[in-house]
C-alpha cells in the first residue's frame, strides 16, 4: 500500500474519533481536514517504524488542544448546542446517543481523549501514551477518573462541572 | 511471582490488554472478588456503547475535501525523496537520447522524463522486502482489473516465465499528469525487473526501442498510441534487451 493510500484508509477511524471527541460533525470534519494538511507537510519527518495511526491520533490530539486554547472556550455545551444525531434508528438509540454525547462533553477533554481512545479506538495503553506525550501511569489515572466521572454522568448522579479550559 | 493485582490489571482486563499470562491471574481473582468484576463489565459495556454510538461514522462516505490530492509531490516519503536527489544529481539531461535528431522538443522532453521516472520508481520499489507490490501476481485478475481501470485502458502484465521471470504484482504510483502502474518480476536468483506504464504518452512519429542509463540501472523504453512503456533492471544491457524485446513483442500496437 502506497503512504497516501495509508493515509486515506485511516480517514474513517480519524473521522469516529473526532465526532466523538468534538461532538459535532462539521468540527469533526475540520479536525479531521487539518490532522490530513498537518500530516503531509510532517510526512518527511515520520519514521516509518512508528505506526501511523498512532502518530495521527497525535497530530489531531496537538490540533484539538491549540483549537480549544484558541478559542478560549469553556468546556460546557448548553443542551441547545448538542448535536442531533443522524440517522436515528429509532427513538431509543437516539436517545441514548445523545445521553452519550452530553455526557463526554462534560468530561473534562484529557480524560475524554484518554477514554476514546482506549475503548473507541481501542490503541494499547502504550500508544496513547506516545499519542498524548504523557507518561502511560498518566493515561492509567486519566482512564480510570474518566471511567468513574462517565459512569456518573451517564447515571444523571453529577451535576454539569463547568470548567475554563485555559486562559 | 504473581504480582498484586491492580486497578490497571482491571482495566487492562476491560481493554483486552493483559497478555495471557497476566490474563489467567486477573481472570483468577475475579472469580473471587466479583463486585470488582461487575465494575470491569461496567467498564467494557461503556466501550460498547461508544462502539455503537460511533461506529456508524466508519460507514459514511469520506467528504472529498477530506482526501488528499494524489499528484501532490508532498506524498514523497523520504525515502524516495532520497531517490530522487540521487538520480537528479547524476543524470544530466543530454545523457538520453544521445545521437538522435531531434524534431519536437516537447515531445523529447516527456519521453525522456519517462526513463529517469521508471528509474526512480524501480529504485524505490525493488529493494523493499515486505511491501514489493501493492497487490500481488495472486492476484492477477484483480491486478489486470484495477490498474486497467484506473489507467483508463486495458492493461496487463506481459509474461516473462519463459526467461525465468516471474510477476510478483503491482503498483499505483502518482505520475507527472495522472497514474502510473508498475509491475514487477523476480527470477530465482532473486533480481527483479520492473516494467513501468504511463498513460498518455505523447504520440511519437514512430514506436522504436530506446535505452538510457539511470545511475546504473538500465532501461529501456518506447511508445505506443495509449502508453510508454519503460522495462527497468540491472542484469546487464544485452540481457535487458532480450527481455524488453519480449515485453515489445507482448503489447500489440
Amino acid at each position: 500500500m502506497s503512504n497516501r493510500d495509508a493515509i486515506i484508509a485511516e480517514i474513517p477511524r480519524l473521522r469516529r474519533y473526532a465526532r466523538a471527541l468534538t461532538g459535532r460533525a462539521d468540527a469533526a470534519d475540520d479536525l479531521v481536514q487539518e490532522t490530513l494538511q498537518r500530516a503531509l507537510e510532517k510526512w518527511r519527518l515520520w519514521q516509518r517504524q512508528r505506526d501511523l495511526r498512532p502518530w495521527l491520533f497525535s497530530i489531531m490530539h496537538n490540533l484539538h488542544v491549540d483549537g480549544r486554547r484558541r478559542d478560549h472556550r469553556i468546556d460546557f455545551c448548553a443542551d441547545d448546542d448538542l448535536p442531533v444525531p443522524v440517522q436515528r434508528a429509532s427513538q431509543q438509540d437516539a436517545l441514548e446517543l445523545r445521553d452519550l454525547e452530553r455526557a463526554l462533553a462534560l468530561l473534562p477533554p484529557d480524560q475524554r481523549e484518554v477514554l476514546l481512545l482506549v475503548g473507541l479506538e481501542e490503541l494499547s495503553y502504550a500508544e496513547v501514551a506516545r499519542a498524548l506525550k504523557i507518561p502511560q501511569g498518566t493515561v492509567m489515572s486519566r482512564l480510570s477518573r474518566g471511567r468513574v466521572r462517565l459512569r456518573a454522568l451517564l447515571a444523571g448522579e453529577t451535576a454539569p462541572i463547568l470548567k475554563v479550559v485555559s486562559t | 511471582m504473581n504480582a498484586p493485582i491492580s486497578e490497571d490489571d482491571l482495566h487492562a482486563w476491560a481493554d483486552g490488554q493483559l497478555d495471557p499470562a497476566r490474563l489467567i491471574q486477573v481472570e483468577t481473582w475475579l472469580a473471587a472478588h466479583p463486585e470488582r468484576r461487575t465494575q470491569a463489565e461496567e467498564w467494557r459495556a461503556q466501550a460498547a456503547r461508544l462502539h455503537r454510538a460511533y461506529d456508524r461514522v466508519l460507514d459514511e462516505a469520506v467528504p472529498a475535501r477530506l482526501i488528499p490530492a494524489a499528484n501532490s509531490a508532498r506524498w514523497l516519503d523520504a525515502r524516495k525523496l532520497a531517490a530522487v536527489a540521487w538520480l537528479g544529481l547524476g543524470v544530466i539531461t543530454g545523457f538520453f537520447l544521445r545521437g538522435e535528431t531531434v524534431r519536437d522538443p516537447g515531445a523529447v522532453m516527456a519521453a525522456a522524463s519517462l526513463p529517469r521516472q521508471a528509474a526512480i520508481a524501480h529504485a524505490v520499489f525493488v529493494p523493499e522486502v515486505r511491501h514489493p507490490v501493492e497487490v500481488g501476481a495472486d492476484q492477477e485478475a484483480h491486478l489486470v482489473g484495477w490498474l486497467s481501470k484506473r489507467l483508463g485502458a486495458p492493461l496487463k502484465p506481459p509474461q516473462l516465465e519463459s526467461v525465468g521471470y516471474r510477476l510478483v504484482g503491482g503498483r499505483l504510483l502518482p505520475g507527472d499528469s495522472g497514474e502510473v502502474a508498475q509491475f514487477m518480476y523476480e527470477n530465482a536468483e532473486r533480481k527483479r525487473l520492473t516494467l513501468y506504464v504511463r498513460p498518455d504518452a505523447p504520440k511519437a512519429a514512430d514506436t522504436s526501442f530506446r535505452y538510457a542509463r539511470e545511475n546504473g540501472i538500465d532501461v529501456f523504453y518506447w511508445t505506443d498510441s495509449r502508453f510508454g512503456y519503460a522495462l527497468s533492471g540491472n542484469t546487464g544491457r544485452e540481457d535487458m534487451l532480450r527481455l524488453a524485446t519480449l515485453v515489445f513483442q507482448q503489447h500489440p500496437q
